[in-house]
């Protein structure tokens, strides 16, 4: 955690990930809005997630261009007054380890 | 993948775009009679249905056959279908796949290509599917991965091909396969009719289980998934998510089907495509209301602390094993007919064998439809209609 985004008293994690690097999708994921499902979804190979209410907020806002951080504070300027940044930590780690959310190599930038 | 409560939303459409096909397996389910159906949806009529389903909310696309690669239209469903918001996976032999066709189908917004194997040898491959396609399998394997999809194997297993578990799984590894499906036979169609030939030992099934335990300690990079085989289970599975609850099956000629099967269950009338709107097949037709929910059920179901949890089972597998499709799935210990599945292991077990081992063919199709009633549903179990529809 860069000290910035650090609240007193948080866990000095380690991610999985380098969190400075933007977040996209995994290959084989596909994020759309379900009207008939009334809300959005991730689908893959012969499979499909429904996203509802953090999930989906934090979903919806990866573009391949936005970090963690950058996710915290959009999703913080969305909802103000909230303390997001614990959840979106923890779900960021959970969708990476599920392979719904990879980083952008440098390479790619 | 499960709808909300409420109106069914059929999240999976299985389009069977062909009959045909250019291998004969001896375990496919496709039903014995289908040489009688060679009456194709156009590529207009598929489209409709496409649309059709998609209003109803269907997102996943699965397109089977047959051989899916065998319609030349393939690519312009796929990008109509893509074009709808489908997340669109083919379902093939590899047989006709080139390098030519999977560009085009990677541009008409393809995702995700399932591969099926019949053997990790040559000779197992060839032989159970009566051909020469090894060879050409592992080319298309290397084609899948040059062209950025997972690799995604399925391999049918029964008695003549799950002691080469171990050489199978090393031949996925050497593949490059992401996921790999060990898909225990269901005894449905051609490998109901070949049962006693494909029924495996107790004994295989746990050797099988074994191996693939140890590789799977070794090679956590390879997802493996094992589908439990149904005849040496004591609780039957939960078919389709339940009836007309979450999947749609389109036949090649339009009908209309709740599963893969179904197609064979008497006195139900599945609609066409071509006579009613997909909307009122899924949420009005008598055929898809049958088996919805859990009034049709009979003990000792009704009563049963776990129906919600399987549903009864299978309502074809009950119908071919019991001849009534209402009652419980005879997987399950409690049925009072349990013993049609556990006699059926002991007899292929045994070595007994009444008939030969017969590939799925045209000519073999059109020879058992002759035979009165399309497969020995009848012979075995007493229970009237006809596998073939």
């Amino acid at each position: 955690m860069s000290s910035a985004a650090s609240d007193a008293g948080a866990p000095q994690r380690r991610l999985a990930f380098d969190q400075q690097l933007p977040l996209q999708l995994g290959k084989q994921f596909r994020l759309q809005w379900e009207p008939s499902q009334g809300c959005h979804v991730l689908l893959y190979p012969e499979g499909m997630v429904q996203l509802q209410g953090g999930a989906e907020e934090i979903m919806k806002r990866i573009d391949g261009k936005t970090t963690l951080l950058g996710l915290i504070s959009a999703l913080e300027a969305a909802f103000p007054g909230a303390d997001l940044r614990d959840d979106v930590v923890e779900f960021a780690e959970i969708a990476h380890a599920k392979g719904w959310l990879i980083t952008r190599a440098p390479a790619e930038l | 993948m499960s709808s909300a409560p409420g109106r069914p939303i059929p999240l999976w459409l299985n389009a069977e775009l062909t009959y045909r096909c250019p291998l004969h397996c001896v375990f496919c389910y496709n039903p014995t009679g289908y040489a009688q159906h060679t009456d194709e949806l156009s590529t207009e009529e598929w489209c409709s249905v496409l649309r059709q389903a998609r209003d109803l909310g269907a997102v996943q696309l699965g397109l089977s056959g047959g051989e899916p690669l065998l319609r030349d239209d393939l690519e312009s469903l796929v990008g109509e279908a893509r074009g709808l918001g489908y997340y669109v996976n083919l379902i093939t032999s590899g047989v006709g796949l080139n390098e030519g066709r999977i560009t085009r189908l990677k541009d008409a917004g393809l995702q995700h290509i399932q591969l099926s194997f019949q053997d990790s040898t040559r000779e197992l491959n060839d032989f159970l599917s009566s051909t020469r396609t090894f060879e050409l399998k592992q080319r298309v394997a290397r084609l899948v991965k040059q062209h950025d999809y997972p690799m995604v194997m399925n391999v049918v297993l029964h008695r003549i091909n799950i002691d080469h578990v171990s050489e199978i799984l090393r031949m996925a590894s050497a593949l490059g396969a992401d996921h790999l499906e060990l898909a225990n036979t269901q005894y449905y169609g051609w490998a109901f009719h070949n049962r006693e030939h494909l029924l495996p030992d107790r004994a295989q099934v746990e050797r099988a289980e074994q191996a693939v335990a140890e590789f799977r300690a070794q090679h956590e990079e390879m997802k493996i998934y094992f589908v439990v085989p149904d005849y040496h289970a004591t609780r039957p599975k939960r078919c389709v998510n339940g009836w007309g609850t979450t999947f749609l099956n389109v036949t090649p000629d339009g009908v209309v089907l709740p599963c893969h099967e179904a197609r064979m269950l008497p006195g139900l009338e599945f609609p066409s495509v071509r006579e009613r709107e997909l909307r009122w097949i899924w949420h009005q037709s008598p055929a898809f209301n049958r088996y919805r929910g859990d009034g049709w059920m009979r003990e000792p179901c009704r009563s049963c602390p776990e129906k919600e949890r399987d549903l009864g089972g299978c309502r074809c597998q009950a119908y071919l094993l019991t001849g009534d499709a209402a009652n419980t799935d005879p997987v399950c210990d409690l049925s009072p007919e349990h013993q049609r599945v556990t006699g059926a292991v002991e007899a292929a077990a045994q070595g007994r064998r009444s008939l030969p081992l017969l590939f799925r063919s045209d000519e073999n199709s059109r020879l058992l439809l002759q035979d009165s009633d399309g497969g020995r549903a009848r012979d075995l179990h007493g229970g009237g209609g006809c596998p073939g529809g």
